[in-house]
């Protein structure tokens, strides 16, 4: 489904911010695989994700999605096989525009846009339907513009936006992060339907162990753009927050460093 | 006395006015909808009327000297995108190099630096002599220029515009290709801008090398009243675009009266520059100066 191989990529290089944020990261995704990823602060989790979305180029390296080889693929090319999710609430949707331009939007991600109408009567009622299933009120709300709505809200229709259009790879980055509990619970149970209703392979980085414990079926674990720790199946389920730690400090001999994640 | 010639000016400083609103709803096309500020247009809107005066002179039908004109300003537009995607310059500075680049190619066009088009000379659309006239003609060009442009931004490709300059990254991620986009708008943009240019030649009966200096301002001015004024009502896209031309008629009226107060007319771009300094301002000191209390809060308690 998805390779990389021997991504690195460095800022900065030459500079006294010389930052290697990912060293020859190698990893291959089975078709179907929900993957959630862990890491101190800085591990280079986001950095990762960029890298396959295209965000820039990895310095050197390979990237392989369904066989196809996107290395060279600018990031607006790559969007037709991903959908993502960022931590930013802000950063998924267009404010200036409607709910519903914003889903059409999106349901054209990969297709030659031309001079139709930009979104059609069909459509509308698909994004009803789906809004509706949000159970956030926003089916009533199709015309209203995107900015008016909660951090939660944007986040569940960007959350919409990035599979309304069934992508080969769902990225999320800590796209739970800046919502408070209730609001981020909901987000990760919606995205939880989502990934089993359409079958979708997805990478999702969080801070919380917990949550990366209990959801996917594969979980990695990443220390100064390293994956140290790999785990899937059996060995995944039974895995607890303090073997976790311990196997962190096993992997990198230093104690797991991220702020957020120690608070939970 | 004085009252009437001032009223008897209006209908043509309503001609004026339209004629800066066009070029406005260029101004409005990239510095609104694609959240670029693009100083092309000082150059642009006088290539326009450059082309227009050169072809009209030489004999070339006026509505193809119209087209030529607006095919002129789409390369400038060309121009100052590729300047700003391909070789990465910062836009502001891509246009002012565009803006640089076009005071030579207008004067090349042109020859000299002031080329006259006599409305009793040559065949022209409009003239600040048949002013009932020129306002319908122009009535005639606002409609339609609207009414394309609202079709266009409800396309699909439109929309995609509009994505451009409200979240690019998000733009990106949907597989919208924004610096493609980008060039895109500049040319459109400028295009709507050198056949408003086309058309001040015609109306006022010549062209200069300098009638663009400060086109930008008095561009944003538009831009800036005509929302003021249509806030209230204009949720959709053809009002506020109706309301850019209007913001052009109103700045018109101002100058206008401000002609007939006996006041230093040449004053009026120093005034114009800073009225929309401020206006510029406001959204800044609203966020800095009131900002939300309940935010505050919020914060603190984080
Ligand atoms: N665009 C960039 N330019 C410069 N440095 C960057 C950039 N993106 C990431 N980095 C650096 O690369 C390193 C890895 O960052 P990355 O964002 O991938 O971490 P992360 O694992 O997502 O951490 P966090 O939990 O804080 O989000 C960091 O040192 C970061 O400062
Ligand atoms: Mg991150």
């Amino acid at each position: 489904m998805l390779e990389l191989k021997n991504i690195t990529k460095t800022f900065f290089p030459g500079t006294v911010n010389e930052k290697v944020a990912l060293n020859d990261v190698s990893i291959t995704l089975n078709d179907g695989d929900f993957v959630t990823i862990i890491g101190g602060n800085g591990a280079g989790k986001s950095t990762m994700l960029n890298a396959i979305a295209g965000v820039w180029r990895p310095d050197c390296g390979q990237i392989l999605i369904d066989g196809v080889d996107v290395t060279h693929l600018p990031e607006h090319k790559r969007a037709k096989y991903l959908g993502r999710v960022f931590q930013d609430p802000m950063m998924g949707t267009a404010k200036d525009m409607e709910i519903e331009e914003n889903l059409a939007l999106a349901l054209r991600r990969g297709k030659r846009r031309g001079l139709r109408w930009r979104i059609t009567r069909a459509e509308r009622e698909q994004y009803r339907e789906l809004l509706a299933g949000l159970d956030l009120g926003l089916e009533t709300r199709m015309t209203a513009k995107v900015g008016l709505l909660s951090g939660g809200q944007r986040q569940a229709v960007t959350l919409l936006m990035a599979t309304l259009k069934t992508p080969k790879l769902l990225l999320l980055d800590e796209h739970t992060a800046a919502l408070d509990p209730k609001t981020a619970a909901k987000v990760l149970e919606l995205t939880d339907q989502i990934i089993a209703e359409k079958k979708l392979t997805a990478m999702m980085v969080t801070h919380n162990m917990k949550d990366a414990i209990v959801h996917g079926n594969r979980l990695i674990m990443m220390h100064n753009g390293r994956i140290i720790f790999d785990v899937s199946g059996v060995e995944k389920k039974n895995l607890t927050v303090e073997t976790l730690l311990e196997k962190f400090s096993q992997s990198s001999g230093e104690e797991f460093a991220n702020d957020r994640a120690l608070l939970n | 006395m004085a009252f009437f010639d001032w009223l008897g000016a209006l209908p043509g400083a309503a001609a004026q006015g339209i004629i800066w609103g066009i070029m406005a709803i260029g101004v409005y096309i990239t510095y609104k909808i694609l959240d670029v500020a693009d100083l092309t247009v000082d150059g642009s809107i006088c290539t326009g009327g450059a082309v227009c005066a050169v072809l009209v002179t030489s004999g070339v039908n006026v509505w193809v000297a119209l087209a030529v004109a607006t095919v002129a300003g789409i390369l400038c537009g060309l121009l100052t995108g590729f300047f700003h995607t391909f070789m990465g310059i910062p836009a502001i500075l891509a246009g002012i190099l565009t803006q640089l680049i076009l005071w030579s190619v207008n004067l090349k066009i042109m020859g000299q630096a002031n080329l006259a088009v006599p409305s009793r000379a040559f065949k022209v659309l409009i003239a600040a002599s048949r002013v009932p006239k020129s306002l319908l003609v122009l009535a005639g060009f606002m409609i339609v220029l609207i009414a394309v442009l609202y079709w266009f931004f409800g396309t699909e490709m439109g929309a995609s515009l509009r994505a451009t300059g409200s979240n690019i990254q998000m733009s990106r991620a949907q597989g919208i290709n924004t610096e493609l986009n980008k060039i895109f708008g500049l040319a459109l943009s400028n295009g709507v801008v050198a056949l408003s240019g086309a058309l001040l030649t015609q109306y006022q009966g010549f062209a200069d090398i300098n009638m663009g200096r400060g086109a930008i301002v008095i561009g944003l001015a538009s831009v800036i009243i005509g929302e003021a004024v249509t806030a209230r009502f204009a949720k959709n896209f053809a009002v506020k675009l109706l309301g850019v031309i209007l913001g052009g008629v109103i700045y018109y009226f101002v100058y206008q009266t401000v002609v007939f107060l006996g006041l230093d007319t040449d004053l009026l771009k120093m005034l114009s520059a800073i009225v929309v300094a401020i206006f510029l301002a406001v959204p800044y000191w609203k966020k800095r100066y009131f900002s939300n209390p309940k935010k505050k809060e919020e914060k603190r308690d984080a």
